[in-house]
């Protein structure tokens, strides 16, 4: 029996002796010193396995059965040991990594649309909501195209609201608008209804200026059918400023003159800037002209292959690079085609 | 065109407030641009509309006086004291207009002068500072002399920018009333639109306003007896081309001395924007402005005179080859063949319907008058003062169309008001030549035109009656309206183009704010997709993601710019679509190199930025042997310099963006566009370094090219301090469409895992990477899934012209897991064939 004794009270010593020692150790390596000295191979715990087979035989399941109880006793408790210093070494990393989170970012190269760009994909969109189709066309016209299938004649005054840039080449131009584009769908759709949006640059022969450009993009749209009334026009049009502008945006349409259209008019919206009161980018105004629109005049119709005694339909041009002034208080219309970055950089 | 409201209530009974009416016109397609107040005031209502400036004249502060007599001033020369009656009371008011010294001195006056006298405290401009500053009259003394009141010049009353002396009113004003009841007055501002010529005169724009708000219209007379001997037989009328000169109608008044129109007349013509001269020049320029029609005043003797004595014979004819003529504006003008010319039989008097000849100009020693009232093919004015680039007054008008039953009218009527104004005798009768007289369109409209394009319902007596108050002669059939053009417009069309016109003329009248709005009902068209259009929002939108400025770049250019981006000596670049007419050298015609826009925008901003990355998706301009047109292809065009990465604060170096971060992009685009089967192959292209070149290929499409800038090309552009190559592209976007397939079919994401196996094998310098590739997948066949090359080494260990490439090769099957005797079989298959095939050796 004092055998017996003996073993379980070394047993019992070394836990007893272990579990204090566990709370000294107070970082990783003293952990595994720890571990090595009480559940190690040379510690009393797995000697008392390994001696097993020299106590006598009917003691031996009690020795395996205290031995397995020290052993678990010392596991758990370096597990729990182990945990908590992690835990220290966790708090005492996250106490001293503190990064000055005011300074910048890594600044990476963003890409980004040119704002005409990006003015006319949004002009698409609302476009295509209302079911109309791109349809481009050349820039380089003819006078045909231009003018005298819009009945527009040579020399006829109405000509006089055009500065063109001629070519060398006689009857051709560099187009001043995008309604050639008009007589180009009706050529090409007819004798289909037709719902689309003449996008693109325009020209004119003019001094550059903070107002005005030798080139510059319009938006047009047409509209050829057996059932289209100057109503739709209006409602069409009116529809298509409240998504541009929003939905309590107010207009007005007053007559206009267009020899390719008529009856013709043109749309002004309510100045967003001062909500109509009069200030300087409305010019003391309280409008903002938008749009110069009308019926398709009959003589264009004809040019296009359809019947004006059957077919009918509205038209309606608008300039992006305006809109996107308007919108965004840009004061000078040839930093569009400049590009210097500090101006392409404040729109994404 | 500047309205004077007084003179439009000549004809029309107004009872709008300013702005009011302003609404009115703007609704009638006479778009009021700005209102300018001369005296009268302007209710602000809450919405407002208009462009308002000006002075409202103070009721109780500024009135009618009378000066008695103008006296000297005690202690200065250049100011007078004058006994002044404001109605109220006498007193006594200083000032220093000139104007007044005539009568210093001279005692009391036979007729007293009527003036506009502002009492202290009132509101007015001040005389002496430029532009229009405001001022209140406050008392103060002046060379020891009391002041606190004013006799005012126009300036000071807002009137023009006259402050050479005071306002003389005409001797019937009513001492004491109220100036701005006397003579109070709006200007609009009004645009004319291009068809609406016959409004660009005070009649014009009152038919509107009576048409617009139902009043009827006052025209002023048209009957005439002036009680004169007759004019036939004192001169005669002689047309060559009735084409161009379908009528022409003279009158004569004798007699006159040209005079100062009265004060009232005056200041009509400066409100409307001219400046009087005479009461005979003055009549012909008001006709002009109330009538619209221009009239052109001769000196009867100097025609006598050059006809030597005789009745002149007036003759209208086109120019003859070599004829010149000075214009009133002292220019000697070369005149075009077409030009249409008045003459006598001595030769020319005046440019027809543009501007007279200097010789028979009327001078204030001009006794009589003969004057012309005429009709003209506007289009041939048109062409002339393109031509000529001389523009007038009359010629604004005629060249828009004039109709000829103005004629007769204009030129009594103005004789009417020459004599009236001025002494002189009007001959009765006018000598009238009409040979080519226009018929006014008479246009049918139905109920159902109406219906069908302006999608309101009226009946033909409501079309009607809203014609008639346009004076459109109307007769009702049934549901048709027959319509008579007014002879006083030209701008309405028979058949089908007149119906166009008449629907208008009814949608203004009806008001275009009183038609409804509707959406339409149609069917929506059958859809035709644009792809290629898709195909560039799909390049802008990647390159945008992958890290590009997107530039829309001016494409008018010049030879000079374009031949930037070629090395020195290349041929010169062309053919171009070249401007006749330029605006500038530099913008003299359409560009062919979509980079070298490009370019200019990077050597713009090469100075603000370290890492500049640029693209544009625009057209080129080919000209074309068998098209008038040019083919207008949609290129693509990149251009990247400087830092690859940007500056931070941890000071970490960048390397240069190089040849391969460039075609990173380009693989990354043509990736996004699923264009398979792309390879690139060493080209030689003249703006390019010419070992860094690479032409990209889709099969057998060449998709363009790509490469480092060739130095001297680089050179050409400012890119400040910076040495980083530049690496250029451009593409043929219109090429793409056809490369991108039809439709993406998605793969199934693989079950069995995959096993990689690294590879190093040895091979000439000049072995393209591309073929080891090719070479690797060719042996690998399907097993293959991926090849990344991921390391290149070069060493004395290799020998001289060898490298090493080595690569992660992914090995996979879709329906099973690989054994190791299938990356055995497939890894000696891959060694064999780069052995045989490119004599490479496995690196150890």
């Amino acid at each position: 029996m004092s055998e017996d004794h003996e073993i379980f009270t070394r047993l019992d010593q070394a836990q007893a002796a272990a579990l204090p020692a566990l709370e000294q150790a107070g970082d990783e390596a003293a952990l595994q010193a720890w571990k090595t000295a009480h559940l190690g191979r040379s510690s009393a715990v797995m000697q008392a396995f390994s001696q097993l087979g020299q106590a006598p035989k009917e003691i031996r399941p009690a020795i395996g059965q205290r031995a397995n109880q020290v052993k678990l006793a010392l596991e758990s408790a370096f597990a729990i040991r182990s945990q908590a210093i992690k835990e220290q070494a966790l708090q005492r990393a996250l106490q001293q990594e503190k990064l000055d989170v005011t300074l910048p970012g890594r600044p990476q190269p963003r890409g980004r649309m040119h704002p005409e760009s990006r003015a006319l994909e949004t002009i698409y969109t609302i476009l295509a909501e209302m079911g109309f189709q791109i349809f481009r066309t050349p820039e380089v016209e003819t006078d045909d195209y231009n003018f005298s299938l819009l009945n527009i004649p040579a020399y006829h005054p109405a000509r006089d609201m055009w500065d063109t840039f001629h070519t060398t080449r006689p009857g051709t131009l560099l187009r001043t608008h995008t309604s050639p584009g008009q007589v180009r769908a009706m050529r090409q759709r007819a004798p289909e209804p037709i719902r689309v949006a003449l996008p693109g640059m325009c020209y004119r022969y003019e001094q550059t200026s903070a107002r005005s450009e030798i080139q510059f993009n319009q938006v047009e749209l047409l509209v050829v059918g057996r059932n289209i009334t100057f109503g739709d026009l209006k409602g069409t049009l009116t529809d298509l400023a409240r998504r541009i502008y929003g939905d309590n945006v107010r207009t007005r349409l007053r007559p206009s003159y267009f020899p390719f259209t008529e009856p013709s008019g043109e749309m002004d919206v309510e100045c967003f800037v001062c909500g109509g009161k009069g200030c300087a980018v409305c010019k003391n105004s309280g409008w903002l002209e938008i749009l110069g629109c009308g019926m398709v005049h009959p003589v264009v119709l004809q040019n296009g292959g359809y019947d004006p005694s059957e077919w009918s339909g509205f038209a309606a041009g608008m300039g992006p690079e305006r809109m996107s002034m308007l919108r965004y208080g840009i004061e000078d219309i040839r930093y569009f085609w400049s590009n210097d970055v500090r101006f392409l950089e404040q729109f994404s | 065109m500047k309205l004077p409201l007084s003179w439009l209530k000549d004809y029309v009974d107004i009872d709008l407030s300013v702005e009011d009416l302003a609404r009115v016109l703007t609704r009638a397609g006479l778009e009021v641009d700005s209102i300018q107040l001369v005296g009268l005031a302007a209710e602000t209502s809450s919405q407002h509309e208009f462009k308002i400036n000006g002075l409202t004249w103070e009721a109780d502060k500024i009135v009618v006086a009378q000066i008695d007599e103008v006296m000297p001033h005690p202690n200065a020369d250049r100011l007078v004291l004058c006994h002044l009656n404001d109605g109220i009371k006498e007193q006594v008011v200083l000032t220093g207009a000139p104007n007044l010294f005539q009568y210093r001195g001279t005692g009391p006056l036979p007729t007293p002068l009527k003036v506009a006298y502002a009492r202290e405290g009132a509101r007015i401009y001040d005389g002496h500072q430029p532009g229009q500053v405001l001022t209140t009259l406050k008392r103060a003394k002046i060379r020891g002399i009391e002041s606190y009141s004013m006799v005012c010049s126009e300036k000071e009353l807002g009137i023009s920018d006259e402050h050479e002396g005071i306002i003389l009113l005409d001797a019937d004003a009513p001492t004491g009333m109220p100036l701005v009841d006397y003579m109070g007055d709006a200007v609009f501002e009004i645009s004319i639109l291009p068809n609406m010529i016959r409004n660009a005169c005070v009649v014009g724009v009152a038919r509107e306003v009576a048409a617009m708000t139902g009043r009827e219209l006052r025209l002023p007379p048209a009957d005439f007896h002036p009680a004169g001997p007759a004019i036939a037989g004192r001169a005669s009328i002689k047309i060559t081309n009735p084409e161009l000169n379908p009528r022409f109608v003279l009158g004569l008044i004798e007699n006159v001395t040209p005079q100062p129109s009265p004060y009232k007349i005056q200041l009509r013509l400066r409100l409307a924007g001219m400046r009087p001269i005479n009461h005979v020049v003055d009549a012909t320029n008001y006709l002009m402005l109330e009538l619209g029609e221009p009239l052109h005043a001769f000196d009867y003797d100097v025609l006598l005179q050059r006809a030597g004595g005789k009745p002149p014979v007036i003759i209208t004819r086109t120019a003859n080859p070599g004829e010149h003529l000075t214009t009133l504006d002292d220019v000697d003008r070369a005149l075009e063949p077409f030009t249409v010319l008045v003459c006598d039989e001595a030769g020319a008097l005046s440019i027809a319907g543009v501007m007279g000849g200097q010789e028979s100009e009327v001078t204030s020693a001009t006794r009589n008058i003969l004057l012309e009232g005429a009709s003209w093919n506007f289009i041939n004015i048109r062409k002339t003062v393109s031509y000529l680039r001389l523009q007038s007054e009359a010629a604004y008008r005629f060249s828009r169309g004039i109709h000829p039953e103005l004629a007769p009218w204009g030129v009594q009527l103005c004789l009417k008001r020459m004599s009236d104004w001025g002494e002189g005798v009007v001959a009765s009768g006018l000598i009238d030549s009409y040979p080519a007289p226009v018929t006014d369109p008479v246009v049918t409209l139905s109920e159902a035109d109406v219906t069908r394009i302006l999608g309101i319902q009226l009946s033909a007596a409501e079309i009607a009656a809203l014609l008639r108050r346009l004076d459109f002669t109307c007769t009702v059939e049934g549901s048709s309206v027959m319509a008579k053009t007014p002879p006083h417009r030209l701008d309405v069309g028979e058949g089908v183009v007149g119906k166009a016109d008449l629907l208008e003329e009814v949608a203004r009248i009806y008001g275009y704010d009183n038609i409804p709005a509707r959406r339409m009902t149609d069917a929506l068209p059958p859809m035709h997709p644009n792809p290629v259009l898709e195909t560039e929002a799909k390049v802008r939108e990647q390159l945008v993601v992958l890290g590009l400025q997107e530039v829309i770049t001016y494409r008018l250019t010049c030879v000079e710019r374009e031949a930037r981006i070629l090395p020195p000596g290349a041929e010169a670049p062309g053919p171009y679509i070249t401007l006749k007419n330029p605006i500038a050298p530099e913008r003299s015609l359409m560009r062919r190199h979509l980079l070298a826009s490009v370019m200019e925008i990077v050597e713009r901003n090469a100075r603000l930025r370290e890492h500049l990355a640029f693209f544009e998706i625009g057209p080129v301009f080919f000209p074309r042997d068998d098209d008038p047109l040019p083919d207008e292809p949609t290129r693509l065009a990149i251009a990247m310099t400087g830092k690859r990465d940007l500056a931070g604060w941890d000071g970490a170096p960048s390397a240069n963006l190089d040849f391969y971060d460039l075609k990173a992009v380009i693989e990354s685009l043509l990736d996004s566009l699923h264009i398979s089967g792309v390879t690139y192959t060493p080209a030689a292209a003249s703006s390019y370094h010419p070992g860094k070149c690479a032409e990209i290929r889709a099969g057998d499409v060449v998709l363009g090219v790509m490469g480092e800038l060739h130095p001297l090309v680089r050179a050409h552009y400012d890119l400040g301090a910076s040495s980083a190559p530049v690496l250029a592209a451009e593409l043929y976007l219109e090429r793409f469409n056809g490369c991108r397939p039809a439709r993406v079919l998605a793969q199934s994401v693989p079950v069995f895992p995959p096993v990689l196996e690294d590879l190093a094998v040895v091979v000439d310098e000049s072995t393209p990477s591309a073929v080891v590739e090719e070479a690797i997948r060719a042996a690998g066949g399907k097993l293959v899934t991926a090849v990344r090359l991921f390391d290149i080494f070069r060493g004395e260990q290799l020998g001289a012209g060898k490298k090493s490439l080595a690569y992660s090769l992914t090995y996979q099957l879709p329906d099973r897991t690989l054994t190791d005797s299938d990356t055995q079989q497939v890894r000696q298959r891959i060694i064999r064939r780069l052995e045989q095939d490119l004599g490479a050796k496995l690196r150890a």
